[in-house]
């Protein structure tokens, strides 16, 4: 009987995509690799709502109420949750904000910038609510695994996914395991 | 009585983007809002920090095209410590790693994104159109994208030390040099990516002809056009100045690449993150502009290298000068990718990569603007710092910014197209899916990137109450919400 495939589920918060783009740094190794897994909601795939799942893969930190919202779903649909890189585990370049106010960052953008024409904060009611400090994501749900780096290889990331498909401990170490 | 229509891509749940149309009361759309949902803050939050941190904080923005704005950034401050003229080598290296990306970051954005639409057809099963799929039913296509994409990173990997996120540029220059046999292995393969990026080419050709006046009109909107441009007016993406063509092709302005100031003006609207460019002499209505591969290839008057060239000319042959159709964006976006290909095979064979003079030095300037051609248009990197070295004014024009104007217009064409009445129908979902991926929008600056944008759609009165939903569930199938 054949195994049945182990679903897998990304999504990029406050992050910059570079964790999903070094995942796709695996080359052809995605071609044996998509014979074990498939993917659910991914911004690889066209699929919307998020079904129950065997990994979530997590980059990016908080910055909106929408991410805040996108990462209880992932936490109620995901067996592991994965915390992947270092804007999901610190904040990361996006938390380098945290130094300022919200409003002073908005101003300088958008009411103090550079050949700026009609000067104003965005506030339509379609842009969701930004939060006033850039939060890691195990500031709010409990978190499985942390994968380091920025990005992590894409050998952490295989490693990960086989550990789980062998019930096994994932075993990350240098240069797996790398902050940089 | 006006309606709006709320198209609502995962972006949402992505936290990037969604898109509202706005319809009167004879159902014609009067507009359509793409709504940039992020915000970062990079202007405020890189003041106070040692300038020469900047290629290495910025390119975090997006990791899609990080060497892009690891240039820019470092082209910025090889002016603030003065340097105007690079080494040959540092020149040689920068060139090569940028070479490199706009090949690896082209070929994601058409292999993985865009490649499923146009081979399985824009109304095909949504569960079939992905990078998976396009593996499983054609691999040779999907492993050359694969191939030519790792090709890329490979460069970039070899002269930054890491694929995404490396250390290469420093003020003034380079930190290393290559040696000759990390070359070696590239020169051995470099033929093949050539050869794949022209069979693309051909193949994107085909497709396109095959629904010729159905693919022409998609979204099309006539528009000004701008990139950089080399002295003689050929295809240049690292440095050039900036020139401006209008909708029939005449140039309207060329002037150097640092005073974008006095060409360009952003407006800010209250429903968007992402700010409008426009041309400060004319208005928001008529100086928007487009950006990225189509423009490229509109604004350049030939190509350096010769086979690239000889696809530019057909490109231009088939479809006029300028072309206006996002889809040849997919087009254009394949023949830099042979550009990029033949530039390093020619970069490859020059000896100035293995100097070890990589470092200039300079008088101390006060301000630096590094402009870039990055994969999807134009990128503007200015900053000011104080006696201690450190940022204390950013500005910086992305290229997804640039097509902000460009990518609602195409919106809107493609649902006046497509919309009848009040029916939402999965077509015109996945149309609009369509005509965004052809800019790609790199929304924060990279949004949906190897992805797709489930939709959801929905139809409003102007007060916001919701008339009926069309949302796509994560079976792929599509249902009635509202
Ligand atoms: S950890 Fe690094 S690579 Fe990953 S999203 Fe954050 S900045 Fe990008």
């Amino acid at each position: 009987m054949k195994q049945a495939k182990l679903k897998v589920a990304t999504c990029s918060l406050a992050g910059c995509f570079g964790c999903h783009m070094s995942f796709l740094d695996m080359d052809e190794a995605i071609i044996p690799l998509i014979e074990k897994i498939e993917f659910d909601r991914s911004p690889l795939t066209d699929i919307k709502s998020l079904s129950d799942c065997d990994i979530g893969l997590i980059e990016g930190g908080l910055c909106n109420e929408e991410n805040q919202e996108i990462l209880h779903q992932f936490r109620r649909h995901c067996t592991i949750l994965v915390a992947v890189g270092a804007c999901a585990i610190n904040g990361g370049v996006p938390a380098m904000r945290n130094h300022f106010s919200l409003q002073e960052c908005l101003e300088e953008s958008y009411i103090r910038g550079l050949g700026v024409v009609d000067p104003q904060i965005p506030n339509d009611p379609e842009l969701p609510r930004l939060l006033d400090k850039v939060l890691p994501i195990q500031s709010a749900v409990m978190v499985d695994y942390f994968l380091p780096g920025c990005p992590p290889p894409a050998a952490a990331f295989l490693e990960i996914i086989n550990a789980v498909l062998e019930g096994r401990p994932p075993q990350l170490d240098y240069p797996n395991r790398r902050f940089d | 009585m006006n309606r709006r229509v709320v198209i609502d891509p995962v972006t949402r749940v992505e936290g990037h983007g969604k898109v509202t149309l706005l319809v009167d009361e004879n159902n014609q759309i009067n507009e359509a809002r793409l709504h940039i949902v992020e915000f970062r803050g990079f202007e405020k939050f890189i003041q106070g920090r040692p300038f020469w941190e900047l290629p290495l904080v910025v390119q975090r923005l997006c990791g899609i095209c990080p060497v892009s704005h690891h240039l820019a950034a470092a082209k910025a401050i090889d002016q603030i410590v003065g340097v105007d003229q690079l080494t040959e080598g540092a020149l040689a290296l920068r060139k090569l790693m940028h070479f490199g990306q706009v090949l690896q970051s082209h070929a994601l954005h058409f292999f993985h994104l865009a490649a499923p639409d146009l081979v399985f057809g824009f109304d095909s099963d949504i569960a079939r159109r992905n990078i998976v799929a396009l593996i499983q039913n054609h691999q040779t296509l999907a492993l050359q994208g694969v191939r030519i994409r790792k090709f890329g990173q490979q460069i970039i990997e070899a002269v930054s030390g890491k694929r995404i996120h490396g250390i290469a540029a420093v003020p003034g220059g380079m930190n290393a040099p290559l040696s000759a046999d990390k070359i070696t292995p590239f020169k051995a393969q470099v033929d093949d990516i050539i050869e794949w990026c022209e069979a693309t080419i051909a193949t994107i050709k085909t497709l396109f002809l095959s629904h010729r006046d159905y693919h022409e009109a998609f979204g099309a909107t006539e528009s000004n056009f701008m990139a950089l441009s080399g002295e003689k007016g050929q295809l240049e993406l690292y440095h050039g100045d900036l020139r401006i063509i209008d909708r029939r092709g005449n140039e309207i302005r060329r002037q150097p690449s640092d005073q974008y100031r006095a060409l360009l003006s952003e407006q800010v609207k209250s429903w968007s993150y992402m700010k409008f460019p426009y041309l400060s002499h004319l208005t928001p209505e008529t100086g928007w502009y487009r950006v990225g591969p189509l423009a490229r290839i509109n604004v350049c008057r030939y190509i350096d290298t010769p086979r690239a060239e000889r696809c530019r000319q057909d490109f231009v042959s088939t479809l006029g000068a300028p072309a206006h159709s996002p889809l040849a964006y997919h087009w254009a976006r394949m023949i830099e990718a042979l550009h990029c290909a033949e530039a390093i095979k020619n970069l490859l064979h020059n000896p100035a990569l293995l100097s070890n003079d990589l470092l200039g030095q300079g008088t101390r300037q006060q301000q630096g603007i590094g402009v870039i051609e990055a994969p999807r248009g134009t990128l503007i990197h200015h900053y000011e710092i104080n006696g201690q070295d450190q940022v204390t004014m950013a500005n910086l024009i992305v290229s997804t910014t640039n097509n902000n104007q460009a990518m609602n217009e195409s919106i809107r064409k493609v649902a006046q197209q497509h919309l009848t009445g009040k029916e939402l129908t999965p077509e015109l979902l996945n149309l609009i899916e369509v005509v965004i991926r052809a800019y790609d929008p790199c929304l924060s600056c990279a949004t949906h990137a190897a992805g797709k944008m489930p939709l959801r759609l929905e139809l409003q009165t102007s007060d916001g109450k919701i008339h009926s939903a069309l949302q796509r569930n994560s079976d792929g199938r599509l249902h009635n919400a509202g």
